[in-house]
């Protein structure tokens, strides 16, 4: 049989140290690029009118603004959208309805004569009031899926594991936002499903090794096993199921990145960083809290075997 | 093979088949979303207060006619603020007849009241507003849906959203701003006298009398395509509206060649108004308002028995059509504004339907390969599971009329990614019970049996952020909560109960088993 792992017996908790200068180092990095370059919303949160066009053939972007200036819609957002010829203009919130502005922007581009023919292929207006509302709910989305989570976790194993767990799935949130952020992405409704899809992924990892310790712990603890060790073990049991699984996620993610389209491309884009840190964040995130966090009881206490998993 | 073996047996045919019946025919039974089949997706905000204004202002007219029948003078009555009706008698002392009348209307209360000037405010109840704007919104969703229908869309969908929205979506619409100026007129059709005293550049000054206002007349010259609003003095009392009328037809315009005009026929009553109404006013002008447009304003002969009419005005054969539904499906109670739109175009939806069609064919072989690959037999139990997964998947989707998006067809990508998942647990935990010495059967029974809660709990929570993303999500986010929810409901089903039957089957019906292959 082919195996990734034999008995692995890597010493994943020994080197968390390490790791927590990693994970603060890309924390602080997106933390920075979020603050610096900051997130593009989507027209779904700022609310404004996008067009997609395709023209019959490749037309430049110079002859479109020139064309968008007349109406004095020169300052709107340009954008190739995967193939040559087809084009995504984003036209901030006016007082003209949406119809009026599509249909002046059809004019003006038709006296380009340049651009040639061309079809509009899709129209989005979100008014302001839908974006701030769609704001709101994104926020409450995410927020309500961490608290659901630290619930389930806080019931089914025990709060230090609930909170650990958040921690990590937080430290995936923030990972992914610095990556569409540096990308210069757009965060858009699709992109915030991903994240949350995320969010579900990456718990769903720490669970594996909660439940495997919480199983170990239940049998005979050898003498002498540290907390950290039986963590190590957990980690090292669950480890050929924890890459498997994020092998099997990430083609997926990459086979919707790369043949997906563009349209599915952001998604996927935050699903597939979002597998590579969520599989990360299960062991030198929510893992090593869990271990140092117990050990930081059980020197204060010193009564010892008091453990995060109760069995 | 024992009893419990075919029992499972049983379930598992019973769930294939009542997943092929509504799979048959597959083009019928799954929705296509708007962003794969094309379409409009419109959330309308209804302005339901001037609903409410428009009441008041009505039974403050009716206020007025009841003061009078009782031979009380008034100095002033108005609508003012939202349901209220500012009252002034011109005699303090007729305050008690006043109130008399005042007590027939049942939903107003009475307030402010000051018996020294004779004054006093009609004020709505709560209740009644509340009722009036909740009934502004369900008479909108019904005459918008009239006039989709009669506009000829296949599977509109058209419902409330919230306390004041309407969500419509038009599948395969070809002309959106066709159908969107249909929705979202108000088709408020009036009429009303001409106001032949005041000169039009004197009331263009500002100087209007009470009674009176300026309204336009658009003016579309065809050559130049210019537009240019020809304005008129109107007298703002409302002599009739469409709420009176009965049919409304194209024809050709005889006047005018290749321009179309609408005949419309009135109620009984409406009828005799407009008897009443032309006889009264003969050598006047009549002018047919539309939404504060003015379209003509002929000038009346003679009585018009009968209540027939025709409303002129430069319209192509489409816009007289659907003027004429707007008409017949009546007035909107209160104007609407688009909130949300978009817009797919069918050959958009064409591309996304073959590329999410690529990501799903491209992520099943990929899982496929390797799962066949690195756990062989048990590799392809696991594949056989997946395709069982993905016929529920499916089936459920159209027995639940769930629709499929272009984010639904990515979260069944991705469903494809996290089923396998659950026998991945499996597998490794049963090679782990091989590796300390168990025989295959015990290493089976422990593997899935160690496996369970692990899978229960991974499951759950993905379920749980899969139901967060239902109720906070807009309809593609909805798409991809759905399928992902659904795929993972499924995969407890398909990749724990099935695999775990043919895994029976294969090993524990033998008498020996020597080794696994996995």
């Amino acid at each position: 049989m082919i195996e990734l792992f034999h008995e692995p017996s890597f010493n994943f908790i020994g080197r968390r140290r390490w790791a927590y200068i990693v994970s603060i180092a890309i924390t602080l990095i997106g933390l920075a690029a979020l603050a610096t370059k900051g997130l593009h919303y989507d027209i779904d949160f700022t609310g404004g009118t996008l067009v997609q066009v395709r023209f019959e053939q490749p037309p430049s972007v110079a002859t479109i603004r020139a064309g968008l200036t007349r109406i004095k819609l020169g300052e709107s957002i340009i954008q190739q959208f995967g193939d040559p010829r087809e084009f995504i203009i984003r036209m901030p919130l006016t007082t003209t309805s949406s119809e009026e502005l599509a249909k002046r922007m059809e004019g003006a581009l038709k006296q380009e004569s340049s651009l040639g023919n061309f079809e509009i292929r899709r129209v989005e207006f979100v008014g302001p009031q839908v974006g701030k509302e769609l704001q709101w709910q994104a926020i409450q989305a995410v927020l309500y899926g961490l608290i659901g989570i630290l619930v389930y976790i806080a019931l089914r194993f025990d709060l230090k594991g609930g909170v650990a767990a958040v921690v990590a799935v937080f430290h995936d949130v923030l990972v992914c936002l610095g990556a569409i952020s540096l990308t210069g992405r757009e965060f858009s409704l699709p992109v915030l499903a991903a994240l949350l899809t995320i969010i579900g992924f990456s718990v769903n990892d720490t669970i594996v090794a909660y439940d495997r310790l919480r199983e170990n712990r239940g049998k005979f603890v050898p003498k002498g096993k540290t907390f950290a060790d039986q963590m190590n073990d957990a980690v090292n049991q669950t480890l050929s199921r924890t890459v498997l699984t994020s092998l099997t996620v990430f083609l997926s993610a990459a086979i919707l990145l790369f043949f997906g389209g563009k349209t599915l491309e952001d998604f996927a884009f935050v699903l597939f960083v979002g597998v590579i840190t969520g599989t990360y964040s299960t062991t030198y995130v929510a893992a090593a809290l869990v271990v140092d966090w117990t050990r930081y009881f059980e020197g204060r206490v010193g009564r010892g075997k008091k453990a995060v998993v109760k069995a | 093979m024992p009893r419990r073996l075919w029992f499972r047996i049983g379930l598992v045919t019973v769930v294939i088949a009542i997943s092929l019946f509504y799979l048959y025919p597959p083009k019928k039974r799954i929705n296509l979303g708007l962003d794969l089949q094309g379409g409009i997706h419109l959330v309308l905000g209804v302005e339901a207060d001037k609903f409410v204004a428009s009441q008041t202002e009505r039974a403050a007219e009716d206020f007025k006619n009841g003061l009078e029948r009782k031979g009380v003078g008034v100095k002033k009555i108005a609508a003012e603020g939202l349901g209220q009706i500012g009252v002034e008698l011109a005699n303090p002392a007729n305050l008690n007849d006043a109130l008399t009348v005042a007590a027939e209307f049942s939903t107003f209360d009475v307030t402010n009241r000051d018996d020294k000037a004779g004054r006093f405010t009609l004020a709505m109840r709560d209740r009644q507003i509340a009722q009036l704007r909740d009934d502004a919104v369900r008479q909108g969703v019904e005459t918008i849906r009239n006039r989709v229908d009669q506009f000829g869309v296949a599977e509109p969908t058209i419902t409330r959203q919230g306390s004041d929205r309407i969500l419509i979506q038009l599948p395969g619409v070809q002309d959106p701003e066709r159908a969107k100026a249909l929705i979202g007129k108000t088709a408020l059709l009036e009429f009303k006298l001409l106001d032949e005293q005041t000169p039009v550049e004197q009331a263009l000054a500002g100087r209007v009398p009470e009674t009176s206002e300026v309204i336009f007349q658009r003016i579309v010259d065809k050559d130049s395509k210019t537009e240019r609003k020809q304005p008129y003095v109107v007298q703002k009392r409302t002599l009739l509206t469409g709420a009176e009328l009965t049919r409304a037809e194209v024809q050709a315009d005889p006047n005018s060649p290749g321009n179309w005009q609408v005949a419309i026929e009135f109620t009984a009553t409406g009828a005799r108004i407009f008897g009443d109404v032309t006889e009264q006013n003969v050598g006047r002008r009549l002018a047919i308002i539309l939404d504060g447009n003015l379209y003509s304003a002929p000038r009346i002969n003679e009585r018009i028995p009968g209540g027939r009419a025709v409303i002129t005005g430069q319209f192509s054969v489409d816009e007289a059509r659907d003027l004429a539904i707007v008409l017949r499906a009546g007035a909107l109670p209160a104007p609407v504004t688009i909130l949300e739109e978009r817009t797919v175009g069918p050959s958009l939806g064409a591309d996304s339907i073959r590329q999410g069609m690529i990501a799903i064919l491209g992520s099943a072989a990929a899982v496929v390969v390797f799962m066949l690959l690195y756990y062989r037999l048990s590799g392809l139990i696991a594949d056989v599971a997946l395709v069982l997964n993905l016929m529920i998947l499916l089936a459920s989707m159209a027995a639940f009329g769930a629709t499929l998006t272009l984010p639904g067809i990515a979260g069944i990508a991705l469903t494809i990614g996290m089923a396998v998942d659950t026998n991945i647990l499996i597998f490794e935990r049963i090679r782990e019970e091989l590796r300390v010495g168990k025989s295959p059967r015990s290493a089976i029974e422990a593997g899935f049996h160690r496996a369970l809660r692990t899978i229960i709990d991974t499951h759950l929570t993905v379920m749980v952020t899969a139901a967060i993303l239902y109720n906070f999500g807009t309809g593609p986010v909805k798409g991809f909560a759905v399928s992902l929810f659904v795929g993972l409901a499924a995969s407890l089903f398909t990749a724990y109960f099935f695999t775990r039957l043919l895994f029976d089957i294969v090993y524990v019906g033998r008498r020996k088993v020597e080794s696994i292959s996995i």
